[in-house]
């Protein structure tokens, strides 16, 4: 069966002022791709305390934009900025040419939001959440009973519309959030740890459902401490640490920046590992010893491995593997735990 | 840098609705979906929770006015002439009666969805702005108050205790006396986070339902505490009530209304700004 993409009619973008565009998308080709989010030194701060201290990033329309960082880095802050929920301390913030601050209810037309809890309308059955979320951006009903049930389809729900939204699996509600953002056929969906919590069945069903969107050219913005995530869904994405921007750039451009091509992770019991390092100094690139296994970052792991086998030193395990975003996260954002 | 980029699809109206509103980002013209939020709502509502608050004041007029009514005689009305004990206390049950209707709504309601269900988080992720959600939520208190005051008013009637037709004006009173105790209430709830907290509400309306001149006139109070009954808004409701219930109006009745338009004046404006205070930080 064909699926029918909720949203696709209107995905054809319109730029007021053609005079901004530069010359070459004026005769047909390239398509131009307008920034719909631009933040220059954004700033929020509670008291002494600076949640986001001074970022600047911007996201063209139809990109999948990821903000990854620890507990605490100012991901929520950040994406609640741009909803126009929180106001920011200082800096500028331009969502589709318009400042949340001063046009919230005019920016939030045009957004979509996924909160980090789900808060639907418990007293409310499943379809009805749609319909009274479509009613809070004054959309008349005969656009919103249609768009319903497109959208419980889209969410897989459709057998569940006369619900009771708490007798809903966690992945179910899940994805009457994401349903419910939809409503309004937003331009910008802002998604705040969409799958925590979820087994990876969910996960996965609603990473398809997420890919289908930005198909359609909706624009993504996405907080995640989940690297594999981050690295399915983003185009591009910044790694926030204590309010402060760490790095930017595509999952594959950060791992070739920041890490090797490759890891080998090796075990020898943890008494020998914080002894062992001398021992394995000069291979690789770079050397990491954990508690319980020590890691080499080069960008041929077999070769290192080799090395290592050549010392005469016989780990426990060994594994080589490609380098992750986690690998960059961690070396970037530390691995002590933040709380 | 500010490309204007005209996103199309439905949210364009509700987008240029916004544009030309006159309290910028509070409010979105758009109360009516907060409405039709809390209506479609009452379906998984408990109806016994509901008419309790029903008929509480029936059960007072009845226990009050008939009972102890036949002990007490007929009592001085507003206009001099003698009435029943029941019909003294009838419009001063009806106040009550408007005033915790209107509290419950707005007060533990509120305190709910605020702070549990997290629904006005929702809300405001949306197009609505804090004054669109205030405005519905009091509403909708509102529309209880006069449910209930129409229900009581029907109850008095066939008691034989309404004597004049101004009696009927009793029901938009009683709506306008739940109108300054929901906007209060509401405004006074978003100050509150924990329960025991909840508990200080019932701590003031209960003294405040017996001694607010209900049951008895005021005159029995020595004068600081006739001044300090006088301050209180029930109060108001209780003498404007009774005064419309045998249609006396005198200078004093303008006091009685103006003091809820001030009320519910000062009420909506501390709810949207402490609604706006704590979404829109």
């Amino acid at each position: 069966m064909p699926f029918h993409i909720p949203g696709a009619s209107t995905s054809v973008r319109r730029v007021h002022n053609e005079a901004f565009l530069p010359s070459g998308t004026r005769s047909g080709s390239p398509p131009s791709r307008p920034i719909v989010i631009a933040a220059e030194d954004l700033t929020k701060k509670y008291g002494d305390l600076a949640a986001v201290n001074g970022i600047s990033f911007s996201v063209p329309a139809g990109e999948s934009f990821g903000l990854l960082g620890p507990n605490g880095a100012g991901k929520s802050t950040a994406m609640k900025m741009i909803g126009g929920v929180t106001r920011r301390t200082s800096g500028t913030l331009d969502i589709m040419g318009l400042d949340p601050d001063t046009h919230g209810p005019e920016v939030r037309a045009h957004l979509g939001v996924v909160p980090q809890q789900d808060n639907l309308d418990e007293e409310l059955r499943v379809r009805d959440n749609l319909l009274v979320y479509g009613r809070y951006f004054g959309l008349p009903m005969s656009y919103l009973k249609p768009k319903a049930d497109e959208l419980l389809e889209f969410a897989q729900l459709t057998d569940k519309a006369k619900s009771k939204v708490d007798a809903l699996s966690g992945g179910m509600k899940r994805r009457l959030t994401i349903a419910r953002s939809l409503i309004n056929e937003p331009r910008i969906l802002l998604l705040d740890e969409p799958t925590t919590g979820l087994d990876p069945q969910a996960r996965h069903i609603l990473w398809d459902r997420l890919f289908r969107l930005k198909e359609q050219g909706v624009t993504l913005i996405l907080t995640t401490h989940y690297m594999d995530e981050a690295e399915q869904l983003c185009d591009r994405l910044i790694v926030v640490d204590k309010g402060r921007i760490m790095a930017e750039g595509s999952p594959a451009r950060l791992i070739r920046e920041h890490s090797t091509r490759e890891v080998v992770e090796l075990r020898f019991g943890s008494e020998r590992n914080t002894t062992i390092a001398t021992e394995l100094d000069g291979i690789g690139e770079r050397l990491e010893v954990l508690p319980d296994r020590v890691l080499i970052y080069a960008d041929d792991g077999e070769a290192a491995l080799e090395q290592v086998v050549y010392r005469g030193l016989r780990p426990l395990t060994s594994l080589v593997r490609r380098s992750s975003l986690e690998d960059v996260f961690l070396r970037l954002t530390g691995r002590s735990l933040v709380d | 840098m500010s490309t204007r980029v005209d996103p199309g699809g439905p949210a364009d109206a509700a987008s240029a609705a916004a544009r030309d509103r006159t309290f910028g980002p509070l409010y979105s013209r758009n109360a009516r979906a907060v409405i039709a939020r809390g209506l479609m709502a009452t379906k998984s509502t408990n109806w016994l929770v509901m008419l309790s608050g029903f008929f509480e004041p029936v059960l007072f007029l009845i226990s009050m006015g008939v009972g102890l009514g036949a002990i007490v005689g007929a009592v001085e009305g507003p206009d001099g002439t003698t009435i029943s004990y029941a019909a003294y206390i009838a419009p001063a049950l009806l106040a009550v009666s408007a005033m915790n209707g209107a509290v419950y709504d707005s007060t533990w309601n509120v305190f709910f969805k605020m702070n549990f269900a997290k629904l006005y988080q929702g809300m405001l992720y949306t197009s609505l702005g804090p004054l669109d959600v205030a405005l519905g939520e009091i509403f909708l208190a509102l529309l209880r108050g006069m449910l209930y005051a129409t229900g009581f008013t029907a109850v008095m009637g066939m008691m034989g205790l309404i004597t004049s037709p101004w009696a009927l004006l009793m029901i938009p009173a009683s709506v306008l006396i739940a109108f300054g105790f929901a906007s209060l209430g509401m405004g006074i709830t978003s100050f509150l986070k924990t329960f025991q907290q909840m508990d200080w509400i019932n701590f003031i309306l209960l003294p405040m339902f017996l001694f607010s001149a209900t049951f008895y006139p005021l005159s029995v109070y020595p004068e600081p505490i006739q001044w300090f009954i006088q301050a209180m808004p029930l109060w108001h409701g209780v003498e404007l009530l009774r005064q419309i219930s045998v249609g006396v109006f005198t200078g004093a009745t303008a006091v009685h209304i103006g003091y809820y338009l001030v009320m519910t004046a000062a009420g909506m404006l501390l709810t949207t700004l402490r609604l706006r205070s704590l979404f829109l930080k």
